[in-house]
């Protein structure tokens, strides 16, 4: 580690250890729910799942919990995953390919901005 | 890599560790990897959350439930029901008055949310063993503001304005310590944390130190800087192991992140610290005795003045304030002294941590803002007196202090107010007693702690503390006379004003106090040789109600002294001569037949 000199240096490690702070707190925690029924798997929800993860990974988001369910029962739409923010209806997008997959995180989970083209359902399912 | 869905924080301050906190941790983290949960749950172990009757607590977010008096049996049952298949074990949940199960006590209960947490803010909430989440909450930004943007004179202006007294118990305040130390001649100044805590009860300066170390190491640091320092020492007693393990290792840390050590946040300013372990004495929380014992010399109080601050560690200038002053000061310097001041009321500022303990059911440490009524304290926030039985006193102040009386149950708590009853604020220790309490057993518990820990450098308080005892030893054995009483108030009198430190100049408080409020209970031991409340053991006999008895034998089985006859289904008798009070048999009779009297 090397030694702290500035704000912006103290401002960095704050930012990175709030997101392990702020995920405990209830509510304010991000949520990716990958439908990983036979239909989804079949579909290519694991590709998807790993892309996901990968992404997270990349741009360092820890906020946000990946999580795999069963089928959603919308199973002609497969792989779907919802994307669960902290104040917002929950959000089911269908056909998620990996390379779609990272669309979504670059708009939905870092921009804040739904992508419109991929929505099956708005709201609790 | 997955990411973490859940996060476990398991309270381990000294009172959840003694209750098992351990066991109950390996037991679950065992059983999260027998389930291959250990890569998505992150299990943390925090700072004493406060609630310390209900340990070992475990909370879990992102829901954040509360479970309480968690065993190794049942953390296993909480992993496969709450974690693994997402249901609340409602069994280990706190329940309310009426049964009702509280799945966020921290969210409803006047224990938690009367609480206005500011030396204890970290406590519970992060890993006391990760610098990047003390600085996640804000921690070093006020070592930063200190040092590049409002310098030493803000920083002084801003705790004069906060109003922040001493905690640890004088309530001296605390801005004029630094101004002096900062004004005082000399190349070479000292900083000392005082985490001596010596006062039967009270424990907040150790659960700070366990549950959030580096606000100390930041306090101290800023307070090196505010009067010219380069060196620091924290005085811990060797009964905290665990306190010292994380302050170490906090120390560590700061120095690997340049916060502490050579060039701090890459200035010309340097300054470090050092853990220097007391071996116990209560004389060593008084200020001289405890520089004395930093300087490998018998801990005994030096004669005062020169004050530390002009001449103190090795005869230099030095700051001393204790654990739970130094927490306030980082939040103090990031917020302003304003903020601080906004709670608590005139003359107490601020809040202030409170260690509950005794005859009341929520026990364990509350911090909330002065000038809080005691029955608030103690009914809300307490959760009042368990088994329907009556107030009858609190004591304050630990061995320094006195009793406040149920007459004066609406006073705010304030330095002065406590002060005009006859007791302290002190350290903040809060003992409750209920109507079982005999309070001239009460003042000779105390008074037997404070002869124990006399240095016996000054005589009135080494003679006469001793001699105090043996009075109040005469008087409750029934041996008492009304000249005692005088004398008793005498002598307390006489070793308040001339003894050399704060501890003899304390000492006799409880016993004074108690003689001012609960007179006829020091009247009744002696002229009517009884205990109204049935403590005194030679003032009191246990004897078996012979229409009640139904000769069961239950009581003579358990006697351990075989001093209860009869036959079976027969009415039984206890020797009193042989009988030593202990009560067993009390315990075990199901027909109401025994009962303590008291002539």
């Amino acid at each position: 580690m090397a030694k702290i000199k500035s704000l912006e240096e103290l401002m960095k490690i704050k930012e990175n250890a709030m997101k392990g702070l702020k995920m405990r707190d209830s509510g304010k925690k991000g949520k990716i729910i990958v439908a990983m029924g036979t239909c989804g798997i079949a579909a290519g929800a694991k590709d998807t799942l790993r892309a996901i993860v990968d992404s997270l990974d990349e741009k360092g988001i820890e906020d946000v919990a990946v999580v795999q369910s069963g089928c959603f029962g919308l199973c002609d739409v497969e792989p779907t995953i919802e994307v669960h923010l902290e104040g917002a209806d929950p959000i089911i997008y269908g056909h998620v390919t990996p390379a779609q997959a990272k669309r979504i995180i670059d708009q939905h989970i870092v921009e804040g901005k739904v992508v419109g083209d991929l929505i099956v359902k708005k709201g609790e399912l | 890599m997955p990411a973490v869905e859940n996060t476990v924080l398991i309270c381990a301050g000294g009172a959840c560790i003694s209750a098992g906190e351990k066991s109950v941790k390996e037991v679950f983290e065992d059983t999260l990897k027998k389930y291959s949960l250990e890569t998505v749950v992150r299990v943390v172990e925090t700072g004493c959350m406060g609630a310390c009757d209900l340990g070992p607590i475990l909370v879990i977010y992102p829901e954040g439930v509360f479970y309480q008096k968690v065993n190794a049996e049942n953390a296993a049952q909480i992993v496969e029901e709450h974690i693994l298949k997402g249901r609340v074990v409602e069994r280990l949940l706190y329940k309310g008055d009426t049964g009702e199960l509280k799945t966020k006590p921290q969210e409803e209960l006047p224990f938690f949310t009367e609480q206005v947490k500011i030396a204890t803010r970290n406590l519970g909430v992060i890993d006391p063993l990760s610098i990047d989440e003390y600085i996640a909450r804000d921690g070093y930004f006020a070592l930063h503001k200190a040092l590049f943007e409002i310098g030493p004179e803000k920083v002084l202006e801003t705790l004069k304005k906060s109003e922040l007294k001493g905690r640890g118990g004088a309530g001296f305040p605390t801005w004029m310590k630094w101004d002096f130390t900062r004004k005082a001649q000399g190349d070479t100044k000292y900083i000392i944390c005082n985490a001596d805590e010596g006062d039967p009860g009270a424990f907040m300066d150790r659960a700070v130190l366990e549950g959030d170390p580096h606000t100390i190491v930041e306090a101290m640091t800023i307070a090196a800087y505010t009067v010219g320092a380069q060196k620091g020492f924290v005085y811990v007693r060797a009964e905290y192991p665990l306190a010292i393990e994380r302050l170490t290792f906090a120390m560590e840390k700061a120095r690997e992140y340049g916060l502490l050590g050579n060039n701090i946040l890459g200035t010309d300013f340097s300054f470090d610290l050092e853990i220097r372990i007391g071996a116990g004495a209560f004389v060593c929380g008084e200020e001289t005795a405890l520089i004395n014992s930093i300087e490998g010399k018998r801990g005994i109080p030096r004669v005062k003045p020169p004050f530390p601050a002009n001449k103190g560690l090795w005869g230099k200038p030095t700051l001393l304030n204790n654990v739970e002053t130094y927490a306030n000061i980082p939040p103090i310097i990031i917020n302003g002294g304003e903020w601080f001041s906004q709670y608590g009321v005139e003359g107490s500022k601020g809040t202030k941590v409170f260690a509950l303990a005794g005859n009341v059911k929520n026990t364990g440490l509350v911090e909330v803002p002065m000038g809080i009524t005691v029955r608030k304290l103690i009914y809300d926030i307490g959760g009042g007196i368990p088994g329907g039985k009556r107030l009858k006193s609190i004591q304050t102040g630990g061995p320094s202090g006195g009793c406040i009386p149920l007459e004066h149950l609406d006073t705010p708590i304030t330095y002065d107010n406590l002060k005009k009853l006859g007791t302290i604020v002190g350290s903040g220790g809060m003992v409750v007693m209920d109507e079982d309490s005999c309070m001239v057993d009460v003042a000779k518990y105390f008074l037997e702690f404070t002869v124990e820990e006399s240095c016996g450098q000054c005589t009135p308080c080494r003679d006469g503390t001793r001699r105090m005892l043996e009075i109040l030893e005469r008087i409750t054995e029934g041996e008492g006379t009304m000249e005692d009483l005088d004398l008793l108030k005498e002598l307390g009198e006489n070793i308040m004003a001339t003894s050399l430190c704060g501890l003899g100049q304390t000492a006799p408080q409880p016993v004074l106090s108690t003689m001012r409020y609960f007179w006829h209970e020091y009247e009744a031991h002696v002229l009517e040789k009884k205990c109204p409340a049935k403590r005194c053991k030679p003032l009191m006999r246990v004897v078996i109600d012979k229409d009640k008895c139904v000769g069961c034998t239950a009581c003579a089985r358990v006697c351990p002294v075989n001093a209860i006859s009869g036959a079976v289904r027969k009415p039984h008798e206890i020797d009193p001569e042989i009988c030593t009070r202990c009560g067993s048999c009390l315990a075990v009779c199901r027909f109401n037949a025994i009962s303590k009297v008291s002539p």
